[in-house]
């Protein structure tokens, strides 16, 4: 028998055949095409049992309330809560990655002791009673030298519980330096202050307004409590209400709105001035409030400075539209306006705040329905006043570091002025506590800070995640996240009924972290006497029982408390306070840099998908930013095809983008959405911390802005800064 | 003429067809072999439960049979497999010299930490599976669906699909797919059995005259008994 290729075929033929009657190829088709539904990067639900619990997100000061879908113990949804008086069910972008940031790998996990050099990124994992007895040792230190006033502490608000514990501690340990992060809440605070004599937060009744008019606040970017405000957007826009932005950029919410004015950045005030002329000289205003102090000056300030043409010369918008838009917004029932750029992280010009309170007021919409209130909490805080030694009498007595209140009298806290403080030598910092903020990121000029934060030989964060100002730390002790802890949340920036609301631990500490209120007792009690007895409490967790007394049920209960009703503060109005005179010269805001060597001018811009404060944007996130924001590894800026031309720039091209204070390579997008000779750079990107999702992606706006003090207030005002951009 | 090539032909024909068959036959005899017994070794890897575990000793001491440890959580949904907790309200301490349960007190009450079950019945994450539609609603057996798993005295092997990760009984252990019991398959075309041809009986009203928006004209459902015959567009009840 001769086996050849014939028989070799055969053999293939009968093997095909009898495998087709084996269930072989079935079997294997079926089993392929579910291996195909189960590779190991398709998220799959884990499997248990279901369970809801109601809590309050606290990454931004927004204060929506959350529902939180578990699987046994494993979070897998965070939604927003139903029948929340801020956010009724809607949520963010950010909210809704609010998982990344509990399960992601940004966390610090442990006490950590820096070993290398700062910034080097060495560090020793020590418990938490080592860290605690170093941090209480060096404070002794310090306080016995002499030295209680060279200790400060930057916590994001000072609203709330942990930001009073802070306070308290501070005061008992004797020193004055108690710092927060700034946003237009200060600004506002303080037109409240010279214009109606009240000492309240903002909040605006959006939700009744029917002509909204924005002076370059990102409705839809961000400003104010985010859903909140997409909530009201979408309302205004089914009931055909108005919206016009005014700013020189077509952002989101330029874009959505009726009507967008852009206008020559820094110059706002003119405009409102302008708007006010035009409402008294035409008989618009409302008649009450013409009665009210100051208004006679007022009147004459914008008949004689503020004349339409010259208000259009200013501001570069015609004659017509300035007239058409001040007879729409005093005819309008329930006119609103509103200012603090983008998502409001920069305070801003008092001046324009103090215009945008006046137009108000012209329409009479003060404490009205649709209008901008005066919101005071009906305080909830009521700590026995602490005992005092002689060390800490003196300590508080002493100036503040950054000059708030002593320079600046009205103003509470004025971080923008701490670095240069300390990097002119007019002021030392021995010890810095960072809680709940990213300073080093997200305060303007990020280089003089870093010096700052280099002369300042010991430094604690709190942090949950190694952000910047982490990573530069001499010690981070860990605080557990939003999602692991208690804390009281105060009403939300801009709202216009006071509120309460209670964050919650839905699940378990993941890592070994410790509440930062639990923390600060602790150090107290480490360092005896006074200091410890100022806080009797066992935890942070009976401290805030007992601080919110019978609210503490109804809170954990509904998520939410209303804290007292609208607060009808009817401090007279004051037209012209002498915080208002330097206006009878207008002069629009300036920005730092000339404008020889920097023909260009540079602004930030927001987007809801980028965060810019403590939080940085969760992997979620950052994917949801477009190409014409960040290309690869580098933010794109946005020039008019205009301004493209002249410089020879065009679409995609690297461009090298320089300004006084800094410099970064970037991508150029050609956008008709932005004015000529203008360069708009988005905020928060150019991380250097957190994660590989986020590091090293883009640049940092902060690194190419310094800060301005405004004259009154001394917040920072810088809107910009003169640019250059060169082909690379 | 042609003679000579003829000749060759036959030749050829004669010395070759016989082996042609032969070989035929090797093969299909060959790949009937692999794919219908070693195919199927080779398919499936063998593993044991961490604990062996004895559901009629079980089932003796506890009160109301299988829903005393696999029950229906308040919010209707299916526990499942008991996890710890419920197993540590008996097992707190080792209850007799099993050492099975000695094993399983030391390993997993001491350390807190749960028994890796391996579950024979785990569908693909795509398919939807209410067990209360099916136990409460439907009234139907356990067994119908797991077979007599109440009545083992020890735990089964567990055959895991190398490909799909999945356990062998939801093929079925017959490797050609075809059954002589309800539970001894768990593939789609099984629940199709009662989803394509089986119409409950529900309890209806007649109605005095035909109303066309209902889905059954002239009859209201008045029982609790829902249709379970799917219809058209009917995938995403399971498929969600």
């Amino acid at each position: 028998m001769k086996i050849g290729r014939r028989s070799f075929l055969s053999f293939v033929i009968g093997g095909a055949a009898g495998t087709a009657i084996t269930p072989l190829p079935w079997k294997l088709m079926d089993d392929s095409s579910i291996w195909s539904q189960n590779w190991p990067w398709t998220p799959v639900p884990p499997d248990g049992e279901y369970s809801q619990s109601n809590s309050v997100c606290t990454l931004c000061p927004g204060g929506c309330g959350i529902t939180v879908r578990k699987v046994d113990d494993r979070v897998v949804k965070i939604e927003g809560m139903k029948g929340h008086p801020v956010n009724d069910g809607g949520l963010c972008l950010m909210g809704l990655s609010g998982l990344q940031l509990l399960y992601g790998p940004t966390r610090v996990k442990t006490p950590l002791k820096r070993v290398g050099k700062r910034g080097e990124g060495k560090w020793e994992k020590i418990s938490w009673d080592e860290a605690i007895s170093e941090v209480a040792k060096k404070l002794a230190d310090i306080r016995s030298n002499g030295g209680s006033h060279t200790v400060g502490s930057i916590v994001d608000s000072e609203n709330g519980t942990v930001p009073n514990l802070f306070k308290r501690f501070l005061t008992t340990y004797g020193s004055p330096n108690f710092m927060t992060m700034p946003s237009i809440q200060d600004s506002y605070a303080m037109t409240l202050q010279v214009m109606q004599g009240v000492s309240a937060q903002v909040g605006f009744d959006a939700e009744n307004a029917d002509f909204i008019l924005s002076f370059g606040s990102g409705i839809i970017d961000g400003w104010g409590s985010p859903v909140r405000m997409f909530k009201a957007n979408s309302a205004w826009k089914a009931n055909g209400k108005k919206v016009v932005q005014i700013e020189p950029r077509l952002s989101n919410t330029a874009a959505k709105s009726d009507k967008w004015i852009p206008i020559n950045p820094g110059t706002e005030a003119a405009l409102a001035l302008g708007l006010a002329n035009v409402i008294i000289t035409n008989s618009l205003d409302s008649k009450k409030i013409s009665q009210s102090s100051g208004f006679d000056s007022f009147k004459k300030l914008v008949q004689n400075e503020y004349g339409t043409e010259k208000v259009s010369k200013i501001t570069g918008i015609n004659s017509a539209t300035i007239v058409s838009l001040a007879k729409n917004f005093a005819r309008a029932s329930k006119p609103l306006a509103i200012c603090g750029k983008g998502q409001g992280s920069i305070p801003g010009s008092l001046n324009e705040f103090m215009a945008v309170h006046a137009l108000n007021a012209l329409v009479g919409n003060i404490n009205k329905e649709g209008g901008v209130w005066a919101v005071t909490d009906t305080k909830y805080i009521n700590w026995p006043k602490p005992e005092m030694d002689s060390i800490a009498e003196n300590g508080i007595q002493k100036e503040r570091i950054d000059g708030a209140g002593s320079e600046y009298p009205h103003t509470k806290s004025l971080l923008n002025r701490l670095a240069e403080v300390i990097n002119s030598g007019d002021g030392s910092l021995e010890a810095l506590f960072v809680s709940g903020a990213n300073p080093l990121y997200s305060m303007p000029d990020s280089k003089a800070i870093k010096n700052a934060f280099d002369n300042i030989p010991f430094i604690v964060s709190f942090s949950s995640y190694m952000d910047e100002t982490a990573s530069n730390a001499d010690l981070i002790l860990p605080n557990h996240v939003y999602l692991e802890r208690y804390e009281d949340v105060p009403t939300p920036a801009g709202l216009s009924k006071p509120i309460v609301g209670l964050t919650r631990p839905v699940v378990k500490p993941q890592f070994n972290t410790k509440h930062v209120g639990d923390v600060v007792m602790l150090i107290a009690k480490a360092l005896g006497g006074g200091i410890a007895d100022a806080f009797p409490w066992e935890s942070y967790e009976a401290c805030l029982k007992e601080t919110l007394g019978v609210k503490w049920d109804i809170l954990v209960e509904k998520g939410f408390e209303f804290n007292g009703d609208k607060c009808i503060l009817e401090g007279d109005f004051n037209f012209y306070p002498d915080a208002m005179k330097s206006l009878s010269d207008f002069s629009s805001v300036s920005i730092e840099g000339s404008a020889i060597s920097y023909p260009l001018i540079l602004i930030p811009y927001d987007t809801i998908r980028l965060a810019n404060g403590y939080i940085g944007d969760p992997p979620f996130a950052i994917k949801a930013v477009e190409d014409t924001v960040l290309k690869g590894k580098n933010s794109c800026v946005e020039i008019n095809p205009k301004t493209g031309k002249e410089l020879g720039l065009t679409e995609g091209r690297y461009a090298s983008l320089l300004t006084p204070r800094g410099k970064a390579k970037v991508r150029v997008h050609l956008y008709e959405g932005i004015m000529p000779g203008i360069v708009a750079l988005p905020r928060g990107l150019g991380h250097t911390a957190y994660d590989k999702y986020l590091a090293g992606k883009g640049c940092n706006f902060n690194e190419l802005i310094g800060s301005t003090e405004d004259p009154v207030s001394g917040l920072d005002e810088a809107w910009g800064i003169r640019a250059r951009l060169t082909k690379v | 003429m042609s003679t000579q090539d003829d000749k060759a032909k036959e030749v050829s024909a004669d010395g070759v067809a016989g082996p042609i068959i032969l070989f035929f036959i090797l093969g299909l005899a060959a790949s009937l072999v692999f794919g219908w017994i070693i195919f199927p070794k080779l398919l499936y890897s063998q593993k044991k439960q961490p604990i062996d575990f004895n559901h009629v000793l079980h089932v003796e001491a506890v009160e109301e049979g299988c829903e005393s440890c696999h029950f229906f959580r308040e919010d209707g949904s299916f526990s499942g497999i008991p996890k710890l907790a419920q197993c540590v309200d008996c097992h707190e301490d080792a209850q007799g010299e099993d050492p099975n349960e000695v094993k399983f007190v030391e390993e997993y009450v001491a350390n807190g930490r749960e028994v890796p079950w391996l579950v024979y019945a785990r569908q693909p994450d795509c398919v939807f599976f209410s067990h209360a539609a099916h136990v409460k609603k439907a009234e139907m057996d356990c067994g119908t669906c797991h077979g007599h798993i109440g009545e083992s005295e020890h735990s089964r092997v567990y055959e895991e699909n190398r490909i799909t990760g999945y356990s062998r009984d939801i093929w079925g252990k017959n490797i050609s797919g075809l059954k002589k019991h309800t539970w001894e398959r768990m593939k789609m075309d099984d629940c199709a059995e009662c989803h394509t041809t089986k119409e409950i009986k529900t309890d209806v009203e007649t109605l005095p005259w035909p109303i066309n928006w209902l889905p059954r004209p002239y009859e209201k459902q008045t029982g609790n008994k829902a249709r379970v015959k799917t219809v058209k567009e009917a995938c995403f009840v399971c498929h969600k």
